[in-house]
Order: structure tokens, then sequence, then C-alpha cells
């Protein structure tokens, strides 16, 4: 098995900004990333999207250039398409490129893994037509596609009103926005106005965002309580309430409907590697533990970015930095003179982006009746199991979220619990009156990514990685004795 | 349902099957992509329940948008990209295992 | 302080069906389980009702299973009628596959061996490719033949959890999870558990806390002589229906996935976390069944199989603390049926089953038995 000594995994803003901090000290680092081209989620299709007009997609989206070239270099051994199915402990890194498999060994291990929509169950949200807003941003990137009419969208947070003005700028039509943020959010939020205030920008673009959804005239509903998306079959309308008319029920025809309520890292890796991690109630997510370095509690694992705890793009790429400095420091490859010279400006500009972080936290906290879904609503997308289910588990004495997964299926389908992990952990804690670190979550295990019989038998054939490369060799089937 | 937006692009265009059906897509979509702007919405049914779905994340983390692919059943759409002349068609139920 | 008649120490497949056996003739029970972390056995077990090759050099442990196996017919429509859960119970028979002539004679030597000590109850054919084939059509070219029992089947270890801790509640027993316990003392004519949780007071104890039984068993003048054996199974997307026979390291689950792993009796895997154990795994479901190559893996499992010296189980009534038992073994499904039908009512007073007298651990001091 070939060992490299820098492996990031993840093409972002965090895995990008770590690259490229490695390779200006001399070391050439290999960036794994699942996507065809670099950027993560937030640059995504950077170098190939077909909308060129800047404003269409913004100046935030654009930002990610200088980050996105300096992977053509040279400096960085860019391998885009590879997926990571395996890690361990020891370093062991099983990849998977178009249909071979192999491992490799890195000796210090960047994860820059990012983060997923957080998980939106309603009734009919496995319905063909209602997706993530996140969805619908990687389809306007990566290819110019847009939802037509009639086009709902729901939840709350800016990636919400970002996607609904990128759809008004690119002329596509929205029918409503339903806005799920409670009254009492604006209260909590208003604690924090000391660091909105401090973080003044994302404030007034957050602002401006919604005084265009004004000028562009979309319908714009406020405290949604209840939200259903029905049709047969396909999604066909969408009925909501609100706060305001709770006896209510109001009705809009939808072929799209589109949700969001914020990101949440991206723990499958974390989780399988059995890292520490800690509930933020803040930001109602399991981030795994890491310290101001992004050093993880697992020797030679750093963490970047999203995936250790929501921040955004800047703060990612910062993250990235002082990740790679950390690593860089540990491979003896920089002195704690230069490491304390190299992070203090990045730790004083960390602080200034994330200083809004507890303000947009408490505004965009999604309410209680949106994560602890009733009965009747899907949880498991892949296993179709519903929120009453696990709660009849839970009464059975049913503590956590792994007993319940091995007597309902909830969670062992291929998304591996990525669609109904929180909410699951959430459920059980409501029930068990437990609270959601002794409720725990899913335990975690390779493969993180589903790969064929075929290719885990010629995984661990102990080719060089390299050769296997140069050579494209094929698969070979290994006979090993059993003992 | 989805479509191109009416703006230029440049792109080349690839045409694909569908349900046996031809489709002119763009250079460089994914197979998701491709068919959502094609105004495909159903993508598979579950093995489960056989209820119907389509995409619900586009990045590789859900896989509702699973396809039969040049033969190969229970592939992620979003992650493949288009090319000339692929074959495509719906994942319906759990996939079968050829001889 | 909660009073029960028994408590049952480990709310895994052993203690849950033990447990639910003796909450049938309405005693008072209680079911002490760790919490959602603590490591189980019964969550990565590979789901056979498996009599093959169980029991040579201790003809009664063959004896046992086919009870089991017999008794499974009773058990699983009893769970389904009282919790409504189908634990998928099937009775097809199964094959130990042998992928060359020598593993296939060699394997109808040992097969022999066994019929032979259990004066005929263990009954088995050979079959070649061809009968092979006939069995199981999706088997590849290469594999030479197998053996084949009627007695073997498979179930859904994880809804036979569920059943059982659901049938548990039905007949009124108590599940306490949470309930570690550190510390067994006499007290009176019974038992008092400590847990951090509190005391739970009890006129018998049962231990089957799988490797936990080893620091509980000399608390009650037993012993519990016990090592851990790490199994991997890898499972696969659902895929349409494919294989009626359980094998004896793949089958078909009743929602379409392939489970893959080694059984639990003929092949101990010692290193269940690393890549090369799971190439391995692959690679021989592959080599049995070559057309599966595309098939995907979604899951990985590995579980720590509960293993006596022997391979076979141990029970045992404690002489210096009455009322005390110890249950250890690593076929919590093939035995679930005895020890909820027979192990359960020996416990709560009526006569010890005769194939379990010599499963004692005493048996390791007088002799060493041939293999499991």
């Amino acid at each position: 098995m070939r060992t490299i000594p820098l492996a990031i995994i993840g093409a972002g803003p965090a895995g990008m900004a770590a690259a490229a901090t490695a390779a200006r000290y001399g070391l050439k680092p290999v960036l794994f990333d699942e996507q065809p081209a670099p950027g993560g989620q937030i640059y995504r299709a950077l170098e190939s999207t077909p909308l060129r007009r800047p404003e269409l997609l913004g100046e935030d989206y654009w930002h990610g250039k200088s980050l996105v070239q300096a992977l053509r270099d040279g400096a960085i051994d860019y391998r885009p398409g590879h997926t990571v199915w395996q890690l361990n402990r020891d370093g062991e890194v099983g990849l998977l490129a178009g249909d071979r498999a192999e491992l490799i060994r890195a000796e210090r291990i960047v994860l820059a893994t990012g983060a997923q929509e957080r998980p939106f169950p309603i009734p009919g949200w496995t319905l063909p037509g209602v997706m993530g807003a996140g969805a619908a941003q990687v389809l306007l990137k990566t290819s110019g596609v847009a939802a037509q009419a009639p086009l709902v969208l729901a939840g709350s947070g800016p990636l919400l009103y970002l996607v609904a003005a990128q759809y008004s700028r690119a002329g596509a039509a929205v029918a409503a926005i339903l806005e799920t943020t409670p009254r009492e959010n604006f209260r909590h939020a208003a604690g924090h106005i000391g660091g909105a205030v401090k973080g003044w920008r994302y404030l007034r673009k957050g602002l401006s965002l919604l005084k265009e959804l004004k000028r562009a005239g979309i319908r714009h509903e406020h405290q949604v309580t209840e939200l259903h998306a029905e049709g047969n079959g396909r999604l066909q309308h969408v009925r909501w309430r609100t706060a305001a008319r709770p006896d209510v029920w109001q009705q809009c025809d939808a072929t799209t409907l589109l949700l969001h309520h914020g990101v949440v890292p991206n723990v499958q890796m974390t989780r399988a590697l059995g890292g520490e991690h800690d509930w933020s109630e803040a930001q109602l997510c399991w981030c795994p533990r890491r310290d101001s370095l992004g050093r993880s509690d697992i020797e030679g694992f750093f963490i970047a970015g999203d995936g250790g705890g929501i921040g955004g793009a800047k703060s990612a790429a910062l993250q990235g930095e002082l990740a790679a400095l950390a690593a860089l420091a540990s491979l003896d490859l920089l002195d704690d003179v230069a490491l304390h010279r190299e992070t203090a400006p990045r730790h004083r500009a960390l602080a200034s982006e994330l200083a809004i972080r507890p303000f947009l936290d408490a505004l965009y906290r999604p309410g209680d009746r949106w994560r602890r879904p009733a009965d009747e609503v899907i949880v498991c997308r892949c296993e179709e199991v519903s929120a009453g289910e696990v709660r009849r588990v839970a009464k059975l004495g049913c503590s956590g979220p792994n007993q319940m997964k091995s007597f309902t299926r909830c969670g062992m389908g291929p998304c591996q619990g990525r669609l109904c992990g929180l909410t699951v952990s959430e459920i059980l804690a409501e029930e068990t009156g437990q609270s959601i670190e002794q409720t725990g979550y899913y335990r975690l295990r390779p493969p993180f990514k589903p790969i064929t019989l075929g290719q885990m038998a010629s995984a661990a054939d102990g080719t060089d990685y390299g050769q296997r490369q140069q050579q494209g060799s094929t698969a070979v089937v290994t006979e090993k004795a059993s003992s | 349902m989805f479509a191109y937006l009416k703006q230029p692009d440049a792109r080349e265009t690839v045409t694909i099957e569908f349900e046996g059906r031809a489709l002119a897509v763009r250079e460089g979509d994914t197979v998701a992509a491709a068919l959502l702007a094609s105004g495909v919405d159903i993508f598979r049914s579950t093995p489960v329940s056989e209820s119907p779905r389509g995409p619900w994340c586009m990045m590789g983390g859900c896989f509702d948008c699973l396809l039969e692919i040049d033969g190969v059943p229970n592939r992620q759409g979003c992650q493949i990209t288009v090319s000339e002349g692929m074959t495509v068609i719906r994942q319906q139920g759990a996939r079968r295992i050829s001889p | 302080m909660a009073n029960y008649d028994f408590a049952v120490v480990g709310g895994g497949l052993v203690g849950s069906a033990i447990a639910y056996g003796l909450c049938s003739s309405g005693h008072r029970v209680a079911v002490l389980d760790e919490g959602d972390v603590a490591y189980r056995a019964s969550r990565g077990n590979f789901g056979l009702v498996w009599v093959q090759s169980k029991g040579l050099g201790m003809p009664n442990y063959s004896d046992w299973s086919q009870s089991s196996s017999r008794l499974w017919l009773e058990l699983a429509p009893e769970l389904k009628a009282l919790t409504g859960i189908d634990v998928q119970h099937r009775r097809p028979g199964g094959v130990h596959l042998c992928h060359t002539e020598q593993d296939w004679l060699a394997r109808r030597e040992t097969l022999n061996r066994l019929a032979g000590q259990t004066q005929g109850s263990f009954r088995f054919e050979m079959l070649d490719h061809q009968a092979l084939a006939a069995l199981v059509p999706a088997i590849g070219g290469d594999v030479f033949g197998a053996s084949w029992t009627e007695m073997d089947g498979h179930a859904n270890p994880l809804y036979l959890l569920r059943a059982l801790h659901a049938g548990i509640a039905h007949r009124g027993g108590h599940y306490l999870q949470g309930s570690a316990v550190r510390w067994v003392h006499r007290d009176g004519s019974g038992f008092r558990l400590k847990r951090d949780s509190g005391d739970v007071l009890c006129g018998s104890v049962i231990l089957a806390a799988g490797l936990g039984n080893r620091g509980l068993a000399e608390q009650v003048g037993l012993e519990a002589p016990l090592a851990p054996n790490r199994g991997e199974v890898l499972i696969t997307e659902r895929v349409a229906p494919l294989l009626e026979l359980p094998t004896t390291y793949l089958r078909q689950t009743g929602e379409g996935s392939l489970q893959i792993g080694d059984s639990h009796e003929d092949v101990g895997m010692n290193d269940g976390t690393r890549t090369a154990v799971l190439a391995d795994i692959a690679s021989r479901a592959l080599r049995a069944f070559p057309r599966l190559k595309d098939v995907r893996i979604v899951r990985s499992w590995g579980a720590l199989r509960v293993m006596t010296p022997d391979g076979c189980p141990i029970y045992q009534a404690s002489e210096t603390h009455p009322g005390a038992y110890l249950a250890c073994c690593h076929s919590g499904v093939t035995l679930a049926a005895v020890h909820a039908k027979r192990l359960a009512p020996w416990i709560s007073g009526s006569a010890c089953p005769e194939e379990i007298i010599p499963l004692t651990a005493e048996r390791f001091h007088v002799r060493v038995p041939e293999t499991a």
C-alpha cells in the first residue's frame, strides 16, 4: 500500500484552502474529491457553469475563483472523481475511482467533507418534485436548470432567500416563499445583536436579499406552522397553515417544492472513525470534537470547514488553512514560531467571520415541530420508516438509535442515516426523556458509499496505488485462505 | 418540473435514451440534471413499497435518484455524467441480478 | 425497591429468549440490559437457524440444536400472533458449500461421524454440483457440491430480538435498559443486583450477558471461560429474490438484502475491522456466486462471538448460590426456541432437559472434547 504524507478529503473551500496552504510549504498534498470538478457545493461548477452573467449567482459564488485556480497549477495532486468509501485510524483510505477500488495510507488526513442540508421531514416530502433547496442550487450552478412554475420554497435561512433571488434574477418564477421561522426566534436572535453588528456585511447582504425578493413581488408567507406536500404519485400542491390563521389551511398548486432548514455537518467519516462528537444546542447538530487548529481527537486526523460545525464558506477556507498548518507542524515541516506567526492572523479573521453565527443560529433555528414530526411522517426515506414507528420502539424500552435501527431498519438503507439520523436522535431523546447526548447517534461503518462486491474483493490486493494509476490495471480478485 | 433556462449555452448537445425515448441534453450534465431538465421527475420506485421517487439532494447523499444506466442497476443519477448514446431506464423496485 | 422472581442479566437474544419463556408462566420477570452503545452480539448475528455440523464430539449439542430447529416452527408463529412481528423464519434446508472435491470428501467424512455420534438423529445428504444447482440455481459453476440438511433454516435476528422484547412486554415482563450489572450479591434467599441506577432484588438470577458473564459468573460460584471471536458481515442493497436456501456464509434476507459473512461455527474470523477481511469475505462470496460481482455493499457489520473453549454452550445452575444460573452460547438465533421453551421451564422448576446435562463448565476440567 502506498503511503502519502498528507491526504485531504473534499475539494470545497476548506479542502482547497488546506491543499493550497500545504503546497505553499512545499508539501504536495493529495486532494480527493467525489465530484468531477472542484468547489464543493458552495462553489460548485465554478469553472464550467453555463451561467456566465456574474450577477446571476452573485459575488459570493465567484469569490471561490482563486481557490479553484490554485488547484490547477500543479503544486497540488488534485484527484476529482475519487470517492472515499473507507477510512480507519491507521490512516488507511479506501478509494473508488470509476470502477476501481483501491487503498492507500496517509500519514495525516484533513477531513473537509462539508455540510449537507438538514433533514426536513414533512408529510409528502418523499414525493417526486419535493427537493432540498440545495439541490436546486446545484442544478442551477452546474447545468443552468431551473424549476418551472408553479414553484414553492419553504423553510428558513439565508440559502432559501438566495435560491429565490437567483431564480428571480434568472427569470424563473417563484410562486411563494413559505417561511417557517418561528416568531420567538426574532426575540432570541436579538440577544445576539452584538455579533450581528460585528458581522454587518452578512447582515446587510441578508437584508438586501429580502429587499430583492420583495421588489420582485414574490409572495412571502410568514410563521408557517404546518406544511404538507401532496399529490398523486408526484407533487401537485402544497398546503400550509400559519400562526396568524391557525384554523385555515391555505393551498397552492406546485410542481416543485424546495425545502430548506439550514445545513448541518456531514459526520459520516468522523462517526465511522469513532471520534467524539458534541451536540451543538445552538446549531442543533452533532459536531466532531476539534481544537482551534482543527486537530481532532484521533491522532493524525484534522477537521476543517462546515464538517466540524457550520461557519460558512469563508470560515471554512480559514479553517482549511489552519488545519493544513497544524498538519504541517505535526509532520515537523513547521516550527512553533512559524506556526504561531501563521495561525494568529487567521484566528483573528476567523473570529470576525464567525461573529454573526450566534445571531444566525438563533434566528433560523427550526422549531421543534419541524425536527420531531408527527407519527405519520416518514423519517427514513430509504426504508420508509415513520416517526410513529420510532416512537413505538421507544415505548418498548429502546433507548438509543442503534437498537432502534436494528428493530425497525430505520437508517439501514444506502444513505446510511444521512437523512434520518438527526431526526431519530431528537425523537428518541424526547420520548425517553434522556438528553440527546445520552441518546447518541448511529454507529457508522464503512463503506460510506456503496461499493460492489467485485470492487471490495479487489480493494485489498496490495497493488501499489501509483502503479495502478499509471497502468490502469484491472481489479484482481484475491483468494486468501480463510482460517 | 425543471427545464434549461432560456439563455445562451455554449455546451454541445448530447443525445441519451431514456425509457426508449431520445433526449437532447447538454454535455457535462449529470444524468439526473439532464433528466430533470427534460421534464422527467420520477426516477425510480422504491424496493420497500414501490412508491415513486425523484432526486432529493443532487449531491450524492440521498440515493433517491437511482437509475439503471447502460444496463447497470441502482446507479446514482446525480453522480454520473451523460455521454452520447447512453441508455437510461427507471430503477423499478429491487434490482435484479443477471446470470 | 423492585423485587422480581427472576432477573435476567443481558437483553440480547439469549437473555431475551429465556426471559420470554419465564414470563409465560406468570412470574415477575425483569431483563436488565445495557444502554444503546453496549456491545451486542445479537445485532451482528448472521441469522441462521443451523444444525449442520454442530455438536461433533458433543452429540448432545446436536440434539439440542435439532430440538430448537423443530421448536422454531412453534416459536415463530407464536411471536407473530402475540406481537404482530414476523421474524421471517423459514426452514427450507440449508447448504454448506464445498468448493473442491477434497472439501466435499472431508465434509462427508465429518458429517458421517456426527451422524454416527448422534445415533442417526442428525441426517444429511451430500449434493453434487448438479443436485446443488437444482436447489440453488444461482450457484457458480466452479462449486463442487455441498452438504444439505432439511433441519437448517434462517430468520431475521433483529426482528427476533424485537419480537422477544415485545413478547416480554406483552406477557408482563419488565425490560430495564441502562442497567449494566456491576455486582451480584446474595440477599436472604435471593440476590441483590448492583446497578449504577440502583439495586434490583430477585429470587433467581440468570446470567445471560454474553462476554459480560465472565466477570459475573464467579460472583455466584460459577465459571464462564469465554473468549471473544470477531466476525464480520457485509450487507448488500436489496435485490430481487435470488436465494431461497441459506448457505453457511451467504443468505438472502426477507427484505432482499444479501448478507455475507462467515457462519458462526465453521470459521473463526479474528480481525473484523480491516479492509483485508471485508475483501476476503467478498472474494469468498464471488467464488461461490460470481454473478454477484456488481451487487453493491451498503453496510458492513462486525460482532464478537461469545465463544466457549469447545464452541458448545454452557448452561449451569450454581451449587454454592442456589437460584443463580448461567447461560453462555454464540448461537442465540438457532437456540432461541429451546431457550424459551425448554431452558426457561428448567430454570423455573421443571426437570433439566436431558441434552444439556453434560453442557456445564465442569466438562472443561474433565476432558477436552474434539471440535464443536
